[in-house]
């Protein structure tokens, strides 16, 4: 190269990098999001997935003057279940059934949307929702309910490339938001309520080809498969349908798993039904299984084990530990260790009677209620999918809870049909004729939660597995939690209210009514120097800042 | 996942049954017979359907039909399809013989005199509010969960209708049926009629009541009255 050459090829170097820095979500960038805390670049914020926002303008003594700034409202009636990510001022959501929109941030207009056409074929077992996006470069990518992965160029919103991940018609479906770890994008299956046989799989960014798959049921041939009985194991369900975490020092990649099938008759399944409800640890370049971890084994509850795994770097008996914390839907909390899976310390966080206690090794001793009475907690759970938080300022892990709420369990026998639902279940709720608390409120008008159950949320103690405190709701909480590094902590809830508390003492600061069920997770970002909170609320996307 | 997978009812009670195999002798025998099985590879007594599954898909076929078949739509309300579905669920073992049929007629006539309903209960707008409107009760109840209502009142309350009673903080007592609530705020009609709404911080005391002004018509109303007002409130299907 001459040197004029050179100097020319320097300068167009010098001109593009910024951009280049700007615009590409590089996968160092996606290592180190909490560094660029104006950003939320993964479905959980960061790798750690302990939505936890190191911004600092809105704090406790000037949350009361949140005020709002945008409301965008979906072209949807089905719930809304979206975490939006915000990449250098720019936000991209997905609304149902699988649109991809890019939004000006500061003022909630569309740049453009992306639609997808859905196959009518879809099933998925509980409305035809979506929760998020993956980036990398400037690429986004989407898990569509008819279960393909689509890449969609972030720019201008037109898709590049669409690979089918598994056969809607067999009843598979993907709602989750994708996770990109170094050049793959990892997605999971839902499907649990069909009979699906699970697995999560690796795909390449740039050319969609499959790296690897990994079945959460294992066949014949797979370590595991002595869990189960004859051929019960091909509609053994275990889906994948949260967005799993990434710990980069010990390059593992988290997720948990859903409800054996059938969900409900567990005698059609004898055995421990590996790897349902479980969290496995997988090598995100391989897809090999480093270790896994079974929460609830032979499980007649739907006790699905999905919910994020959460990554926190603490002492554990006065050494420096690397912990994995979890909420689960059988109403327990467990402290991990994520480097071997072993079992630390667990206890029950809501009221639970399914199983007496933890044994050593985090197994429960199973204490199954007499016919016709109720078990705790009920389907719906201890918690759900909602996304928990932690906060390294105050240690504490946060959680949104259904609080004295059963069910009555009946099994019945299920038979399988390639497509059908197939969960062997008679359930009712404890009081004749009431619709137990479903997944989601149907109206704004609550007519049964304060006898079937309330909810919450509960800060914990990973140390001693104490409450700290709770914040008490009339209803059932279905929201996902965020901390701030100013020990705030936003949650919505079915209510409709969206609230701020002190994140260490569960003291109320301030809140609105936002009309409508709050089922995602809020997030924080900043532009030009305004940090802002948003969440879901009904049909709606609503954006707060500090009045001027 | 996170709904409610559901594939029959725990339990189905003689009364829905009742309520739905005298639906089903209306409504369905000129097809599939009074047995349940003149349609070529459907048997209701030998639990065969073509393409039934759950409790919920013969609620659909039932209101959807089968396009392209001679089963067509019905516009049937949740009460009575829970009927004819718990009918079907059980028609092998069901004997009609033992069936007392309420008459909607004279169940009216209770209604309104020796039951004393009328003396709360509102239909369609015509009578008090202390106490639910039940003017389309017949669509919101089973059978099942009428009668329960009927003999023990107290147990079978929903927990919406519940009475409740505020004290403000200047000591104003407010009594009413609750209509709704949540974390801070309740919303209910007093006992004046007025759709009030309070909010919780600024009460001195709030509570729910578990008891209830509706007396048990268990001993009050022989069996025939009983059924009589059951036919009568599953009649009552709302404004049409």
């Amino acid at each position: 190269m001459n040197h004029s050459r050179r100097t020319t090829f320097l300068l167009l170097l010098a001109l593009l990098i910024p951009f280049a820095l700007r615009a590409q979500v590089t996968p160092d960038r996606l290592l180190h999001a909490s560094d660029e805390p104006q950003n939320w670049l993964t479905y959980s914020g960061s790798y750690a997935s302990q939505r936890y926002s190191l911004l600092k303008q809105i704090d406790i003594s000037n949350v009361k003057n949140l005020e709002l700034k945008w409301v965008f409202q979906a072209q949807s009636l089905q719930k809304f279940e979206t975490t939006p990510l915000v990449v250098d001022g720019i936000m991209y959501i997905t609304q149902s059934p699988n649109d991809v929109v890019a939004i000006d941030p500061k003022s909630g207009r569309v740049f453009w949307v992306y639609h997808y056409a859905t196959s009518p074929a879809a099933r998925p077992c509980c409305g035809i929702v979506n929760r998020g996006l993956a980036i990398l470069g400037d690429t986004l990518f989407m898990a569509t309910v008819d279960a393909h992965l689509v890449a969609i160029d972030a720019k201008d919103g037109h898709a590049l490339w669409s690979v089918k991940v598994a056969e809607p018609t067999a009843g598979y479906a993907m709602t989750l938001a994708p996770l990109v770890v170094k050049d793959k994008v990892i997605v999971g299956v839902a499907g649990g309520e069909f009979g699906v046989r699970g697995f999560i799989s690796a795909y390449e960014a740039g050319t969609g080809k499959q790296a690897w798959r990994f079945d959460t049921i294992p066949d014949p041939d797979q370590p595991g498969h002595d869990s189960w009985r004859g051929s019960d194991w091909e509609h053994g369900g275990g889906a994948v349908w949260m967005t799993g975490s990434y710990d980069p020092e010990l390059n593992l990649t988290y997720w948990g798993t859903g409800n054996p099938g059938p969900d409900f008759n567990a005698a059609q399944r004898l055995g421990d039904n590996l790897y349902s409800d479980s969290v496995l640890a997988l090598d995100p370049d391989t897809g090999k299984m480093k270790w896994y971890f079974q929460f609830s084994p032979h499980d007649p509850y739907d006790y699905d084990s999905v919910q994020v795994p959460v990554l926190a770097n603490s002492n554990w008996n006065g050494s420096p530990r690397k912990l994995m914390l979890w909420g689960n839907r059988n109403g327990f909390f467990y402290v991990l260790d994520r480097g071997t899976g072993k079992f630390l310390a667990g206890q029950p966080f809501v009221k639970v009677n399914w199983a007496s206690s933890l044994d050593a090794n985090g197994r429960p001793i199973a204490t199954p209620q007499p016919p016709g009475m109720p078990t705790y907690p009920g389907i719906q759970g201890g918690t759900n999918w909602y996304s928990p938080s932690y906060s390294p300022r105050t240690g504490l892990f946060y959680v949104s809870t259904w609080e004295d709420y059963g069910t009555i369990f009946t099994g019945v026998q299920a038979e399988y049909k390639e497509g059908t639902r197939f969960t062997g279940g008679a359930n009712a709720a404890p009081i004749p004729g009431a619709d137990n608390p479903g997944g989601i409120r149907q109206g704004p008008v609550n007519t049964y939660t304060e006898a079937l159950g309330t909810g919450g949320v509960v800060a914990l103690d990973p140390q001693s597995g104490q409450k700290k405190w709770k914040f008490a709701m009339h209803d059932v909480n279905t929201s996902g939690i965020l901390t701030t590094a100013t020990d705030l902590l936003f949650v919505g809830g079915r209510e409709g209210y969206f609230q701020a508390l002190d994140a260490r003492t569960g003291a109320l600061l301030w809140k609105e009514n936002l009309g409508g069920d709050i089922i995602a997770g809020p997030i924080s970002f900043q532009v030009d120097g305004k940090q802002y909170v948003t969440v879901t609320a009904g049909n709606s996307l609503f954006a707060f800042a500090l009045r001027e | 996942m996170h709904a409610q997978g559901q594939d029959r009812a725990p339990e189905y009670f003689q009364t829905d049954i009742q309520y739905g195999a005298q639906i089903f002798a209306t409504q369905c025998t000129a097809c599939h017979g009074t047995s349940g099985d003149q349609i070529p590879g459907v048997n209701f007594r030998a639990g065969q359907f073509k393409r039934v599954v759950s409790d919920n898909d013969l609620r659909a076929t039932i209101t959807n039909g089968v396009p392209g078949t001679a089963m067509q739509p019905f516009a049937f309300g949740a009460s009575e399809l829970t009927g004819i579905v718990s009918y079907l669920r059980n028609m092998n073992s069901f004997d009609a013989r033992g069936m007392m049929l309420g008459n909607a007629a004279r169940g009216q006539a209770l209604f309104a005199g020796a039951g004393n309903c009328a003396s709360c209960h509102a239909v369609n707008g015509k009578g008090p509010r202390v106490a639910p409107d039940l003017g389309d009760i017949g669509t919101l109840r089973t059978a099942e969960l009428l009668h329960r209502t009927l003999v023990d009142p107290a147990a079978s309350m929903l927990p919406a209708n519940r009475p409740v009673r505020a004290v403000t903080r200047d000591g104003k007592v407010i009594n009413g049926r609750r209509l709704n609530e949540d974390t801070y705020t309740v919303q209910l009609i007093d006992e004046q009629e007025r759709l009030v709404s309070l909010t919780k911080a600024d009460l001195r005391e709030f509570t729910v009541l578990k008891t209830t002004p509706m007396p048990s018509y268990k001993d009050k109303l022989s069996a025939q009255e009983l059924a009589d007002l059951e036919a009568y409130l599953l009649s009552l299907k709302g404004v049409k």
